[in-house]
């Protein structure tokens, strides 16, 4: 079995899996409920200032999406930051991290956009012995009201700016934990690196109403009637993050920069995909909170069973490898052409690729009166919508056609060479070829 | 004397009543809402939906499996009833396994098909339960169209002339109407007296009158009914029942399946309906299987089906061969039977094994006896009281297009008319596209 030992800006750890800082994370019982059934760190619930704790509501503070059977796909919270006192929070770290030293405890912090109090909070931080600490510049709902949380995210001089008093007034690891709500990512990924940020951790939640009540017209989690947005989180979110991860992991001005992987990680396939687009590392609170921490053990084996099949040693193998293949559209081959193919043994005829791709496609499949499904390659675009929506895993391919061939669509020879659109001679910017 | 299932002779009390009231709940319980849910999930919405094209009334059932996933099944229950006003029987006793379910394509990839029938009755029961009926009748056509027989098939018609605006008046034999869902369907499929609940549902439409102890060639006949009426419907069913050509076949003991099928269903207490202790049933379909399977539920001891054929030919579907196995019937196959044997009461049967050649049955001459103080006769109903003058086709009444007789003005469907399976489903659609065409020509 491969060894899943991390080492995250020197912050090592059993495996790659920390709980994010969330819930699950809020108080030393979770906590060492964590550490005792095999998490590899923790991200410690969001600390504030010192004084009175923030409140929260005290109805639902969660919504959710599901898919069949009730599937949890989406969950929603409008939970703030933890309510309670610093200073037991301090001290529950502080005893945890002495039991554990071998796993990562990380200390999220948002505290006011102000000089001082980061200069109060972090030294008593340090004392606790965590390892580093997570700049919470993501929370979208109630402390962003606050001048806090996304608030901040959402300006990259000001990431820049607390980064910056931070690595000045606390000498381990600093990750700055980025808001997906923004419309470029790799702005604020840049300001935290120029503020001297050791790592990202990406991304925070998306802000989102779960679903709308249809009899009394609150969206819903609802209070008293009334909804407001919450930060979207759980499997649904996942696309969104990998774009995010691996935009920053392929820009110019942050490429290097580890990155704790956050959005929907529930099994080890998930986790090994934020790592090859470039994760060090993988916080997960969704999973954790819909089936309780004994996923952990079924994280861990499928990513070292999978690393094992591939031959690989250390999880900072696996780290980046499919940063060098995420590319711009502009660049992607227009040479390469493939058509769908049905494997007619696998063929059940539910006839939906005939439906998707007559009703809304390329009216490139063909339906017999015995529902026989054959894919017409003089239409076929190889769009992919039949292979999606196929019930049936690997009945439909997409296969590549061979140089040489014509493809019967475009009565064109496939050529051999790449070429894209840069060059293509329908670009009205487009380059001579050299 | 011995007590329970080994009292010999034809007695009733073989069970407590606690072990029937069990034995004839529901074969297949109500699905609750969550399990609706994920079951509709399973339907894949397929396009030209081999399902619906199996379905005999073409119920849209991957638009109800996805008004089901929408939440909300009483919509799904409306999708049904547009095309099948006895949607809620059809869902508990459609041979599902050799129609819908059949041609769903799950069946296919994994052989377990959606539970279309099930969550047909949890559609169906939706809607019913919420006590509406969601049709309505057009404006009065000021014509009136006769029904005979209350069954699937009159039913059916009546409500869908009655929707369109016509009177109807139903004229219907026996005490209750209903016909075989209220007479012949099996107890432990229609539980809860489903079968007249169903009835008084329909009959919501308005415009439908029934008059039972009206029979056809007994104090109303075709003639007159054509005279007074606008149009007539010709749903008699098939009240006939094949005689058995063996010797002993008057013995006590030996009666037709239906008849006890009957009277179970119409029992007010099963402990006091009376049933052998070793029941052979002769037949090899639905009626025989039903007819085994109470036999065996009422307490007997052992209950054999003799058929004189194989497996394969035996009109019960492998799912309902199944069901008869699974509660301890015994099926025998290649066996005719030759003889009952006893004195004045039926004490033993007398089997011969048969062997087919070229489809010609023949027996081998080889013989077995079986005890046997009670013998079921399931081998095939015909139909009985055809009108003078109407044109058959081999037993049944000859139609062509929507249920079209010889006789200008007289439409038939079901069981009595020729083409279709003998099912409460296709006696529905038959009914119902008798109506259309009847609306057709009324108004034209």
């Amino acid at each position: 079995m491969a060894d899943l030992k991390t080492n995250f800006l020197g912050i090592e750890s059993p495996n790659p899996y920390w709980l994010a800082s969330a819930p699950p994370t809020d108080k030393e019982y979770n906590v060492r409920r964590a550490f005792e059934a095999g998490w590899g760190g923790v991200v410690w619930k969001t600390l504030g200032s010192e004084g009175p704790p923030v409140v929260n509501v005290n109805g639902p503070r969660y919504g959710a999406i599901y898919g069949a059977d009730r599937r949890l796909l989406g969950l929603n919270n409008i939970e703030l930051i933890t309510d309670r006192p610093l200073e037991v929070n301090l001290e529950e770290m502080a005893r945890v991290k002495a039991d554990y030293p071998d796993r990562a405890l990380i200390a999220s912090i948002m505290v006011p956009c102000e000089e001082a109090a980061w200069k109060a909070i972090l030294p008593r931080v340090a004392e606790t012995g965590a390892d580093g600490i997570e700049l919470n510049f993501g929370c979208p709902h109630g402390m962003s009201e606050r001048g806090m949380g996304s608030a901040v995210g959402q300006v990259p001089e000001y990431i820049e700016m607390v980064t910056r008093w931070c690595k000045q007034y606390y000498d381990r690891p600093v990750i700055v934990k980025l808001t997906p709500n923004i419309t470029d990512v790799r702005k604020p990924a840049e300001a935290a690196k120029n503020g001297g940020a050791d790592a990202v951790s990406l991304i925070n939640t998306i802000n989102s109403i779960t679903s709308v009540n249809l009899d009394t017209f609150s969206p819903e989690p609802s209070i008293d009637g009334k909804g407001s947005h919450g930060g979207y989180c759980g499997p649904a979110v996942k696309p969104i993050a990998l774009s995010m991860v691996s935009e920053i992991a392929r820009a110019q001005a942050t490429h290097g920069l580890p990155i704790s992987g956050i959005g929907g990680v529930t099994t080890w396939r998930d986790a090994a995909e934020f790592m090859a687009l470039g994760c060090g590392t993988v916080q997960v609170c969704t999973a954790a909170m819909t089936y309780g921490f004994k996923i952990i053990d079924e994280l861990t084996a499928g990513l070292s069973k999978w690393m094992d099949e591939k031959g690989y040693t250390d999880v900072s193998q696996v780290v980046g490898l499919a940063v060098p293949n995420v590319t711009d559209w502009q660049y992607l081959n227009l040479n390469y052409i493939a058509k769908a193919k049905i494997d007619q043994d696998q063929c059940i005829k539910c006839g939906r690729c005939y439906a998707a791709c007559e009703d809304t496609s390329h009216q490139a499949i063909s339906m017999s009166e015995d529902r026989v499904f054959e894919v017409m390659d003089d239409e076929c675009v190889a769009c992919n919508l039949c292979v999606d929506v196929c019930p049936v895993d690997g009945c439909i391919s997409m296969v590549q056609m061979a140089a040489g061939e014509v493809d019967p669509r475009t009565g064109q020879e496939v050529q051999p060479e790449y070429a894209n659109w840069t060059t293509h001679p329908n670009n009205p910017m487009a380059k001579a070829a050299e | 004397m011995a007590q329970g299932q080994i009292a010999s002779g034809i007695v009733s009390g073989r069970l407590s009543s606690d072990e029937l009231t069990s034995n004839f709940t529901d074969l297949h319980p109500p699905l609750a809402a969550h399990e609706a849910a994920v079951a509709a999930d399973r339907c894949y919405f397929c396009y030209d939906a081999p399902c619906v094209t199996a379905c005999p009334t073409d119920i849209d059932i991957p638009l109800f499996m996805r008004q089901i996933q929408a939440g909300q099944p009483e919509a799904a229950g409306e999708t049904i009833l547009a095309q099948n006003i006895l949607g809620g029987m059809c869902a508990r006793v459609c041979p599902t396994e050799t129609l819908c379910e059949e041609a769903c394509v799950r069946e296919t990839a994994e052989g377990a098909p959606v539970e279309i029938g099930r969550l047909q009755r949890y559609a169906t029961d939706s809607v019913m339960v919420a006590g509406d009926h969601p049709f309505e009748r057009a404006a009065s056509t000021g014509q009136t169209v006769a029904v005979i027989g209350a069954g699937p098939a009159g039913l059916a018609c009546a409500h869908r002339l009655a929707m369109l605006g016509h009177d109807v008046v139903i004229h219907e034999g026996k005490p209750k109407p209903g016909g075989l869902n209220e007479y012949g369907i099996a107890a432990y499929k229609s539980t809860n007296d489903f079968a007249q609940a169903e009835v008084d549902w329909l009959l919501q439409i308005g415009g439908i009158t029934i008059e039972t102890g009206s029979v056809l060639g007994e104090g109303i006949s075709l003639d007159g009914l054509v005279e007074n009426y606008d149009a007539v419907f010709l749903s008699i069913g098939l009240a006939g029942v094949n005689a058995l050509r063996a010797q002993g076949a008057d013995l006590d003991g030996v009666r037709f399946a239906v008849d006890f099928i009957s009277d179970v269903r119409q029992a007010s207490d099963l402990a006091h309906l009376p049933v052998g202790r070793n029941v052979v049933v002769i037949g090899g379909g639905m009626t025989a299987v039903d007819a085994a399977v109470k036999s065996k539920l009422l307490g007997a001891e052992h209950v054999t089906i003799a058929y004189r054929r194989g497996r394969d030919a035996m009109g019960a579907s492998r799912y309902e061969q199944d069901l008869a196995s699974s509660h301890g019937v015994k099926i025998m196959t290649n066996v005719q039977p030759v003889a009952v044997h006893g004195n004045g009461a039926a004490a033993e049967i007398e089997l011969e094994y048969t062997s087919s050649h070229d489809g010609q049955l023949s027996g081998t001459g080889e013989v077995i006896r079986l005890p046997a103080d009670q013998v079921l006769k399931a081998i095939g109903q015909t139909l009985d009281g055809a009108p003078e003058g109407m044109t058959l086709d081999g037993n049944k009444i000859a139609v062509t297009g929507a249920g079209r007789t010889s006789m200008a003005g007289v439409w038939a469907g079901g069981d009595c008319a020729a083409g279709g399976e003998d099912l409460t489903v296709t006696a529905v659609a038959e009914g119902r596209d008798a109506a259309m065409d009847i609306h057709a020509s009324l108004t034209a």
